[in-house]
């Protein structure tokens, strides 16, 4: 078994707590995990990305090569465009919908919506509506990773028990918020 | 037991489990982390290690030195610039020697990620005459701290390790000790003929030092992180240092057909290599960084081998690598995605908004509206994103303190107005000297000090000198009429304004502090209020 997932949006939207829970499931199965990531200037409104690779056999390379990412996992839905030579023919974006415009040269909605749809597996979910609508505000970062199940191949109940070591110091009520999200997610994905 | 570590996060817990005494750093991206990682550590709060962040990476590599002068484990840490901060203490640290082990670690950017150059610190360590480690993974990383210290102290020179920002920042899982070592105990034994670099006693240290190098090399070319792997087919050879070595063996999942030179430990081990360019038509040298292994392996080779790599153009001369960059090195066909998006725009970053810099930067462009002529000389941190749209702000950003003292040589040469803007943590780490030569001449320049009360660029470190500004310039001898402080809100720009107006105008050295919180560390401050509010 071998994924090979970027991570991505605008510095802030927090790609990394998705990461954290994706390798938490990947550690608790003994997977080998490589996942770099962006530190520094980048993050104040920049964009970010991460590279994360889990796989049953050793990684050597902290990279993923053009055209080798089996998943696209992004909190803004111009910046899973931006990825598009690394991803894999096959293989999928799951992205928010919601536009994060602080530069002022944004494209067109319409346009973002077109180019995405191009993209022959494609989930564009409007995550931070289905948040609200489920008094779950915080944790629509959630509701993607639960969109990209499938797609990441790993077993829902091993992303579930993730999520209860990850959240659990944070007491039930978070937990419980972001199973929530996760199975909202799951209902999304085709 | 495995933890799930960033490369940083690996060292630091390698260095706590060697027997680590006492961090010392600046905060640079991407070395910031490994400091961080102490501070929150529970051994090192048990153990009470040094974990304050320094001045400046000088103060940091002489603290360390100090320590190892008295038997004890030191590890300093930087980025890559930083080590031209310390050259001199570090330089003349492979002078003296150590006596408790020292490790230096320096974070390298290549692609500039953060940074000004992609200078590589793997010639510094040449230059300083000390082993120099490169590793190549996570667990890598981790092993060799220990490693690292027992060499430091068997050979009594301090080791540099060199990482990446790839590897600084790229988590992977690691296996650690269950039970870390002790610490050294004090001990007394530095003997001063070696720590008195008086040019008798350098003269003496530097025979030795030189003496030692062939007994460095053997250590490399047997160390167990350089490996040489024989493939059948000898058309080519492969050197590969540090993580250039990951992307490569990326390519070849069953194993690679050519032989393979993996180097993760300097000085260069010329056995190996020279076995290399014997049996193979051809070699291709990957690293990550300048050409270091391929110049000195160009230097020493007889007329007719090919070598290739970064300066014949197989690999890109400048920039990161990656699995790509040696596919492409090696004829392997480079895998089709997508093709990339014309609609995307780029999204540099920016202030944060309602960051105090944003209206220290919009009262400037208000009052230079009437000095058409001023330049404005810039410094390193989240404010030198002044010189983006809307702003424009900056005319300069060399290094850390350069903003004061090359608008001094500024102000020299005849220009006004001569404005430098420096952020409060840049200040201490290298503007207050400047500053000093700014007062005795009373050169005509307005200092902005924009004092957000952290280091903020790099996550929100303490900052040396809060709440202590005033008393510096004083200090130095600047005049308390000339000495400003304003709060940087949209609400106080008529005050702001006028302020800055008045100082330009002084003919002589005036210095502004515009003090507010940064909205990073503000926000950060809020939530662990509430939750302590929660708690109670």
């Amino acid at each position: 078994m071998k994924t090979d997932i970027i991570l991505c949006g605008v510095g802030g939207q927090g790609i990394l707590s998705i990461a954290t829970v994706i390798g938490e499931a990947a550690m608790h199965e003994n997977l080998y995990i490589k996942q770099a990531e962006v530190h520094g200037m980048s993050q104040r409104g920049g964009d970010v990305q991460s590279n994360l690779r889990i796989s049953s056999d050793p990684i050597s390379s902290d990279l993923i090569a053009l055209g080798a990412a089996d998943v696209i996992i992004s909190m803004e839905p111009m910046e899973a465009l931006r990825y598009l030579p690394y991803l894999s023919k096959e293989g999928w974006i799951i992205t928010s919908s919601k536009p994060f415009v602080n530069i002022p040269n944004y494209p067109d909605v319409e346009t973002v919506m077109a180019d995405l749809n191009k993209v022959k597996n494609v989930i564009i979910l409007d995550i931070e509506k289905l948040a609200q609508d489920n008094a779950i505000p915080r944790s629509a970062n959630v509701i993607l990773l639960g969109a990209a199940q499938k797609a990441l191949n790993i077993e829902y109940d091993k992303l579930e028990n993730a999520i209860r070591r990850v959240f659990g110091r944070k007491g039930d009520a978070v937990v419980e918020a972001n199973l929530k999200a996760l199975a909202i997610g799951k209902e999304a994905q085709r | 037991m495995r933890k799930l570590l960033l490369g940083d996060e690996a060292i630091a817990q390698g260095a706590l489990d060697a027997g680590l005494s006492g961090v010392y750093a600046y905060p640079g991206t991407p070395s910031t982390e490994i400091t961080e990682y102490i501070q929150n550590s529970k051994l090192a709060v048990e153990r009470n290690v040094h974990r304050r962040w320094c001045c400046n990476e000088k103060t940091a590599m002489e603290a360390a030195l100090g320590m190892s002068f008295m038997g004890k484990r030191a590890l300093v840490c930087m980025k890559h610039v930083g080590l031209n901060v310390c050259a001199d203490p570090f330089v003349n640290s492979g002078m003296t020697g150590v006596n408790g082990g020292l490790v230096v670690l320096v974070a390298d950017d290549p692609s500039m990620h953060s940074s000004q150059d992609e200078q590589d610190s793997r010639f510094y360590g040449k230059f300083a005459m000390i082993p120099t480690l490169e590793p190549s993974t996570q667990q890598e990383a981790y092993d060799m701290m220990e490693m690292a210290y027992a060499l430091s102290e068997e050979v009594c020179l301090p080791v540099l390790m060199r990482v990446t920002t790839r590897m600084a920042h790229s988590r992977a899982v690691v296996e650690v000790k269950e039970t870390p070592r002790a610490e050294n105990e004090l001990n007394y034994n530095a003997q001063a003929s070696h720590w008195v670099l008086l040019p008798g006693n350098a003269r003496r240290r530097n025979v030795t030092v030189t003496g030692q190098q062939a007994d460095l090399e053997r250590r490399a070319v047997e160390s167990e992180y350089n490996k040489y792997v024989d493939g059948p087919d000898h058309k080519m050879g492969i050197i590969a240092t540090g993580i250039a070595y990951n992307y490569l063996m990326e390519c070849y999942p069953d194993g690679c057909p050519y032989p393979v030179l993996k180097i993760s430990q300097y000085p260069m081990p010329k056995e190996l290599i020279n076995r290399m360019t014997a049996e193979c038509d051809e070699v291709l040298i990957a690293e990550e960084g300048q050409p270091f292994v391929e110049d000195l392996v160009r230097g020493v080779m007889p007329g007719n081998a090919v070598i290739k790599g970064r300066l014949t153009g197989e690999l890109p001369r400048t920039g990161e690598l990656s699995p790509d960059a040696i596919k492409r090195a090696l004829g392997i066909e480079v895998c089709e995605g997508y093709a990339s998006c014309d609609d995307v725009a780029p999204r540099p970053p920016a202030l944060c908004q309602g960051c105090g810099h944003r209206d220290v930067y919009t009262a400037l462009n208000e009052v230079l509206k009437d000095y058409p002529n001023a330049r404005v000389f810039g410094d390193i941190g989240c404010y030198t994103l002044g010189f983006m749209p809307p702003f424009k702000a900056i005319h300069s950003c060399v290094d850390m303190g350069a903003s004061i003292t090359m608008a001094k040589g500024a102000s020299d040469a005849g220009q006004w107005p001569a404005v430098a803007i420096i952020g409060d943590s840049t200040f201490t780490h290298s503007g207050m000297t400047g500053l000093l030569d700014a007062i005795n001449e009373n050169a005509n320049i307005t200092v902005i000090i924009s004092d957000n009360l952290t280091t903020g660029m790099t996550g929100g470190q303490d900052s040396a000198g809060t709440g202590k500004f005033e008393d510096i310039c004083r200090g130095l001898g600047l005049s308390d009429e000339h000495l400003k402080v304003v709060v940087p809100l949209p609400k106080n720009m008529p005050e702001i304004t006028k302020v800055m107006r008045e100082e330009i105008e002084y003919r002589g050295t005036s210095v502004i502090i515009p003090r507010r919180e940064c909205m990073q560390t503000l926000q950060r401050h809020l939530k662990q209020k509430k939750a302590q509010e929660a708690k109670q």
